[in-house]
């Protein structure tokens, strides 16, 4: 019984694939389903690179198996932007410059964004609780920090659905949701937010 | 890092859990329940089973319920869930202070307490929340359940009264009933594991203590009590000097030459911070006894 059959629904896609039993989440969504945007790091539970929602629960994602994840929804930082636009957590680590090397950025977005689901209007103080278990080697954390509380204010304040300062942004791969979903996303995807007063 | 390779089963209930490990009883076999301990051990090739027996699903060994003066924590049940729940904070303040402080957001989403206590760890946060509560652990095993007190229950580094057949199903622990409960670690600045943890529980009587129980983790092979700490705060006003003179005897039970020695932190070093962490936690519980008799 070394290979099983599971079902993974990954940012609303369903996907059905066959994994060995020893075969890590994280491995299966990078190698068997095209999700690269979640990195391996440390693989010792250590540095959350890996964190994805499991279920709607931050995890990290090397430290469970596939099979283990049988029936259940996994989002990833592929699924944070809403067709081409920025999820308030991504605006707010691009403004605050909250990554140099960008390696940790996925995890630290995944672990900020199930944080901020508990606590909309975390302290400072709270955000640094709450990103412990995610590790960056580059920017000495107070930007991410910065970030965390950058995405706090906006989504609190529904300055998203209000239009955001930011004109236009180039986009490129990162902000194909779903590498499975075919050209409509992934050839050409603008990033932008909406104008002043322009409707849904 | 990859596992060897293993054979898979879910189990979907107790039994099936109970069976599958009588079913494997030839072969080397591990529960699976969050694998926050036993998947970094496979990936690294400390463990490598042949069999793994998934209960992480098993609906009955998950949840926090009361019944009478005994709050009931199922074996599965997540860290972040026991944290989530207001009769656990009200009736074991020990268990939830000591989980506030374990691992971190992603770990406490998939970690469980039972996981936690069967793997016994000596540097797990659990044991000393388990003995100051006076925790019982039930198990179960192919002839049913038995009950085994927190203070026989481990017997030493990663060893428990679990028999090969039986698994951990719930813990039982009676209510604090007002006492207040704390929790003061130094973790590993790399694994974030207790290098010494202390957990109190503290009753008191106007300013004096009525009853406290002491113990710590990471010190000795298994989680102990400090029961000189203990003796010697009784009945004494909960304040500076009786904490700082009770904590002087945090080491006096333990024979440094059997205490955790390794890389991170020398025995000696570890009796030091031993008796510093007991004083932390017994100040933390002061402030808190102080806190809640201004709030009345």
């Amino acid at each position: 019984m070394a290979e099983h059959d599971i079902t993974l629904t990954v940012n609303g896609t369903e996907h059905e694939l066959e994994v060995e039993s020893r075969t890590l989440l994280v491995h299966a969504l990078r190698d068997e389903l095209g999700y690269t945007g979640t990195n391996v790091g440390c693989e010792t539970s250590t540095c959350g690179a890996c964190t994805v929602h499991l279920d709607g629960d931050a995890v990290k994602s090397c430290t469970l198996l596939a099979v283990q994840a049988d029936g259940a929804t996994v989002d990833t930082v592929e699924g944070l932007a809403d067709h081409g636009e920025f999820h308030p957590i991504q605006t707010g680590f691009q403004e605050e410059h909250g990554l140099q090397c960008g390696y940790c950025t996925p995890g630290m977005m995944m672990t900020a964004t199930d944080l901020l689901e508990e606590n909309p209007d975390p302290s400072r103080e709270e955000i640094r609780e709450g990103l412990e278990g995610n590790l960056c080697r580059c920017t000495g954390y107070q930007n991410i920090v910065n970030a965390v509380e950058n995405a706090a204010e906006t989504m609190g304040s529904g300055a998203v659905a209000d239009g955001g300062s930011v004109e236009e942004l180039a986009g490129g791969d990162a902000c194909a949701s779903d590498p499975n979903a075919g050209a409509e996303t992934t050839d050409r995807c603008e990033v932008r937010w909406p104008d002043e007063g322009e409707s849904e | 890092m990859f596992p060897d390779e293993f054979d898979y089963h879910e189990a979907e209930s107790v039994s099936e859990a109970v069976d599958l490990l009588e079913a494997h009883a030839m072969e080397e076999t591990e529960l699976l329940a969050g694998g926050h301990s036993l998947l970094p051990a496979m990936k690294t090739g400390l463990s490598s089973p042949d069999v793994l027996i998934d209960i992480s699903g098993v609906d009955e060994l998950r949840g926090v319920s009361v019944d009478g003066d005994t709050l009931s924590v199922g074996a599965m049940t997540r860290y972040s869930e026991v944290l989530d729940d207001d009769a656990a904070h009200e009736h074991a303040p020990a268990l939830t202070a000591a989980i506030e402080q374990l691992g971190d957001r992603q770990v406490r989403n998939r970690g469980t307490v039972g996981g936690n206590l069967s793997h016994a760890d000596p540097a797990s946060d659990l044991p000393g929340p388990a003995l100051v509560s006076d925790a019982t652990l039930v198990v179960h095993g192919p002839d049913g359940e038995r009950s085994v007190p927190a203070e026989e229950f481990f017997f030493g580094m990663y060893a428990t009264d679990i028999g090969p057949s039986e698994l951990l199903v719930r813990v039982e622990l009676p209510s604090a009933d007002g006492a207040v409960g704390t929790y003061a670690k130094k973790p590993s600045p790399a694994s974030g594991y207790p290098m010494v943890g202390v957990s109190a529980l503290v009753a008191t009587d106007g300013d004096a203590v009525s009853s406290v129980r002491v113990a710590a983790n990471g010190v000795m092979d298994h989680g102990v009590r400090l029961e000189p700490v203990e003796d010697a705060l009784t009945g004494e006003t909960l304040g500076d000097d009786a904490i700082e003179a009770a904590a002087s005897y945090a080491a006096d039970d333990l024979d440094e030459a059997m205490m955790m020695d390794d890389l991170q932190a020398s025995a000696a070093f570890r009796a030091q911070l031993l008796e510093v962490y007991t004083k932390r936690a017994l100040q933390d519980a002061s402030e808190r006894v102080s806190a809640s008799a201004a709030a009345d």
